[in-house]
């Protein structure tokens, strides 16, 4: 049921609107509307059950475990919500003065000098509203830096076929080409392929480490070595910064740019899809072209800088100064977190993933890449047990469904077959992995004993498989009344 | 768990990264603090930032929001899900967005609705992006200086690195809406899209009509930029001039989003069914089950950046999905006639103020052309020490244009919505002539907010 069908003509929920309306107008009648606009006329009941009703048709962290791989589904602390929400910080008009806000603009300075402490940058740019956003800012720094030169000719972008979708996209939308690099059968960037593409057309290398194939990319230095040689920069896709948080800074990578996640490792909720946050953070030599603003502090008076302050800067991605609430999140959760805490994150989010692939592993799945740890997050490939049952990865994803967990990431990285990408988190207990590896157990017989069961699952979810043809070849996106 | 894995410890699951890699001190990260004690921590911030009698719009606005939104919205269900990629466990948060993109469409009088961008700014840059890519020929948009300027900046950022110029049409110095004789001298020339505000940033209607004829019959896509809020009031998009506006953006913020420093917000763009091929962002199909039953997925993916890589309509993936879960229960709380009515209260509050501040001497409106509710006033004075005096009061008195529009001399943008009462206005007044009178004298200088 939608909420329109659940409309009846004249039905309001009348103590939301304003009661006493002014009647002054000055609207000229030619640009009134003359027919309402087709929204819902429900009580405020009907608004809460028929939403409340909605939300229990999903799967989330605070239901369900969600070993989504790449995307770090953790658990998100309520005290970041609650501090978020004070009405002083929801009440304030951004373009309210510096001066009336010290209390909040106090948090993202603080936010800013801790991610410059565990990444190593110089300086760190909170203005990106998601982790694509943090790309384009970072890859459009980069473009600046090789422009300020008057090194016009690095025309290209190389990023490993492992990459997210998001970095060559990103790459395109700075006006660049995109070559990608092939990987090697441990999951490592072929250095030979990359000698090979290296050039004076390049202009860097977006690299995500641990790779998005689950494994610390060994030969960094080496690749920051040949990039830089090049005359290219190195950008470092902070997805997976989870996994060495505390433990290794980008920067002694030899990453030149980077963006983070907030909404990732820095546990702000997910939301259905967003909001998230992608920081950037520079080397010193990049830090004239970070996007506005930036919350300059002394003295413990804090200001937002502007164009006036960093004519070099790419500019602005919105209208405002970020994601804010996001923001202060991310800063109730690094205060809880502390140093120590940091390091957890990485050694917990480590043991769990190596101790959830190796009971896998011994429960009969095959591990894509069996001679290498993992980092926070594994490969399982599944080719083999589609040769044999003709149950795929999705299959799998689906009956998990169906046993009360999240599906892992399946399909990607692309260049892995039958692949599922498992991420369990440092927040999920020893008894969430083991019910899990039961319940993959089960899927494993039932794949051989009974494949139709797992290929028509799931059977347990608010509705079935759905016809994902159907819904691009008859395009229905918008409610009309019958 | 060390014995099942067959090491003796954590330490050992980090070996494959290189020694001189490991170890960096987190100097700059303070020791853990408990819950109670960062409680403590943010109360106090947030006491100190206080509460202000808000004056200021400029493209964010103070509405109230009902109770049930933001509970609903932040249950963990929807708080704590991932994007909906696996249809069967996220039905919730697919069947919300399909409603949502249903309210958008209806809203703006187009045929579809994507499922949010970041903010009306960048939003209005993907428009420009779009529009580049339906129009296939022409690089060149033109953009009134009418349009947030803000907006403005975001949009050159976005599309500069692609070899896109924006082209600023300047505004009428009498009405403050775009000038169409200016515009007539762009005619003839190449323009893949003239972006329409409405109302515009100095919240003045502009002609919607005949800007849009003017962007058809000169091979331009029509893109215009919305207040949610007036559109339960002013004609949609869809409906103007002879064919329609094509694309249609702006900042979903005013419908249940608080202020919030500015964020998070969302952006929504709708389009002719055309072009959603086009479109940038995710989207949601209905669709029906392995049983017939209906039921909602993401469709048209191969548009997007995890499908189509380096060919993707535009590199989003994360977008602003709990601030559209707000938006679609505080659309369907507030209804038709309840939108209807907290339009009219904000365009009847704002007369109200600009009569009241105009009646103190030598305030004047800068513009002559309707506004919906905001307002330029030109102050006999700079602006920059009233606006101090003001926040003496406690008071947020509205935006200084000097910066972004000297050529307006002290002007100052005022909004007042639905939040404030005739007492607030008289209030405001009051405070202004009071230090318009004594201007002679230093002005105040105790920021003392409210509390």
């Amino acid at each position: 049921m939608l909420i329109f069908e659940l409309s009846r003509p004249g039905r309001r929920s009348a103590a939301q609107a304003p009661l006493q309306v002014g009647v002054a107008s000055e609207l000229p009648d030619r640009q009134l509307r003359r027919k309402s606009p087709r929204l819902p006329e429900v009580s405020e009941l009907d608004v809460v059950r028929h939403y409340t009703r909605l939300s229990q048709r999903n799967y989330s962290i605070d239901t369900h475990f969600y070993p989504l791989g790449s995307c770090t589904m953790k658990y998100n602390p309520r005290a970041c919500n609650a501090a978020a929400l004070l009405p002083q910080f929801t009440g304030r008009h951004p373009a309210a003065p510096d001066d009336t806000g010290q209390g909040f603009l106090a948090c993202l300075f603080e936010l800013q000098e801790m991610l410059k402490s565990v990444t190593g940058m110089a300086q760190v740019s909170l203005a990106p509203m998601a982790g694509a956003q943090g790309e384009f800012a970072g890859v459009a720094m980069i473009r600046a830096y090789h422009d300020s030169r008057g090194d016009t000719q690095r025309r290209e972008i190389l990023v490993p076929d492992a990459a997210h979708g998001t970095n060559p996209a990103s790459a395109v939308m700075c006006g660049y080409l995109v070559r990608e690099i092939a990987t090697d059968a441990d999951g490592n960037v072929e250095l030979a392929a990359l000698k090979a593409a290296v050039g004076p057309r390049t202009a860097g290398l977006m690299l995500t480490n641990p790779s998005t194939l689950g494994v610390f990319e060994t030969s960094i230095l080496e690749i920051g070595r040949i990039v830089h040689e090049a005359g290219g920069l190195l950008y470092y896709d902070g997805a997976n910064l989870n996994a060495i948080l505390g433990m290794v800074k980008p920067d002694d990578m030899g990453f030149d740019v980077i963006h983070i996640n907030l909404h990732k490792t820095f546990s702000t909720p997910h939301g259905g899809g967003g909001p998230g946050a992608g920081p950037v953070g520079v080397n010193a030599t990049l830090a004239p072209f970070l996007p506005l603003p930036l919350v300059a502090g002394s003295d413990g008076e804090y200001r937002l800088l502007a164009e006036a302050d960093r004519p070099l800067s790419i500019g602005r991605l919105g209208a405002h100064l970020g994601n804010a609430g996001v923001l202060l999140r991310a800063f109730v959760y690094m205060r809880m977190l502390g140093a120590e805490g940091m390091r957890r994150v990485a050694e917990f989010s480590t043991l769990n993933a190596n101790y959830l692939m190796e009971e896998l592993r011994r429960a009969g799945f095959e591990v894509a890449f069996p001679r290498r740890r993992a980092s926070h997050e594994f490969i399982l490939t599944l080719w083999h047990l589609k040769d044999e049952t003709g149950v795929t990865a999705m299959d799998v994803a689906k009956r998990l469904l169906d046993k009360g967990f999240h599906a892992p990431t399946a399909y990607f990285p692309l260049l892995v077959p039958e692949c599922l990408l498992i991420e369990p988190t440092e927040t999920e207990s020893k008894q969430t992995l083991d019910d899990f590896v039961t319940a993959m157990k089960e899927i494993l017989r039932e794949a051989r004993e009974n494949p139709t069961l797992v290929k028509s699952a799931p059977h347990a979810t608010p509705v079935r498989r759905l016809d994902e043809v159907k819904a691009a070849r008859e395009l229905n996106l918008a409610w009309k009344p019958r | 768990m060390l014995a099942a894995i067959g090491v003796d410890s954590i330490e050992a699951l980090f070996d494959e990264i290189p020694r001189e890699l490991r170890g960096g001190t987190l100097a700059g990260v303070p020791a853990a603090l408990s819950e109670m004690e960062i409680a403590r921590l943010m109360h106090g911030r947030a006491e100190r930032d206080g509460h202000w009698l808000n004056f200021i719009g400029a493209g964010a606005y103070e509405h109230h929001i009902p109770a049930a939104v933001w509970q609903i919205a932040t249950r963990g269900e929807f708080y704590s899900a991932y994007t909906p990629y696996q249809a069967e466990a996220s039905q919730g948060t697919l069947q919300l967005l399909y409603e949502y993109q249903t309210m958008i469409a209806s809203l703006t009088g187009l045929e579809v609705s994507n499922a949010s961008l970041y903010d009306g700014a960048s939003a209005l840059a993907e428009a420009v992006l779009m529009a580049v890519r339906c129009h296939k020929s022409a690089r060149r948009v033109l953009v009134p200086a009418s349009v947030h300027p803000v907006w403005r900046r975001v949009v050159r950022t976005l599309v500069r690195n692609q070899g896109i110029e924006v082209v600023e049409v300047p505004y009428n110095a009498a009405s403050g809406h775009t000038d169409l004789d200016a515009l007539a001298r762009y005619a003839g020339r190449d323009h893949a899209a003239l972006v329409i505000p409405q109302p515009n940033f100095f919240g003045v209607l502009e002609p919607v009509d005949e800007l849009t004829d003017w962007a058809h019959a000169a091979g331009a896509l029509a893109i215009a930029a919305v207040n949610p809020i007036a559109l339960a009031l002013l004609r949609p998009p869809g409906e103007w001039g002879g064919g329609g506006a094509d694309i249609a953006v702006g900042d979903g913020q005013p419908l249940g989003v608080p202020l919030a420093s500015g964020g998070p917000y969302c952006g929504f763009m709708a389009c002719r069914r055309d072009w959603v091929r086009q479109m940038p962002g995710r989207i949601v199909g209905a669709t029906v089950d392995a049983e017939g039953r209906p039921g909602y997925t993401l469709t048209l993916q191969a548009r997007e950046q995890h499908i189509r890589r380096a060919k993707a309509t535009s590199n989003i993936c994360t977008n602003q999905g709990l601030m559209v879960a707000a938006v679609t229960i505080h659309l369907a709380l507030l209804g038709p006639e309840g939108l209807a009515r907290v339009a009219r209260a904000c365009h009847a509050n704002t007369l109200k103020l600009v009569s009241a501040l105009t009646a103190i001497g030598g305030v004047t409106r800068a513009f002559g052309g309707a506004l919906f509710h905001e307002a330029v006033l030109r102050l006999p004075v700079p602006v920059a020490p009233v606006l101090r005096a003001l926040e003496g009061q406690g008071l947020l008195g509205g935006l200084d244009l000097r910066q972004d529009f000297p050529e307006l001399g002290h002007a100052l943008l005022v909004c007042a919505t639905e939040t404030k009462t005739d007492a607030d206005l008289a209030g405001y007044a009051g405070h202004l002539a009071r230090i318009l009178g004594k201007r002679s004298r230093p002005a105040a200088s105790a920021h003392r907010p409210r509390t």
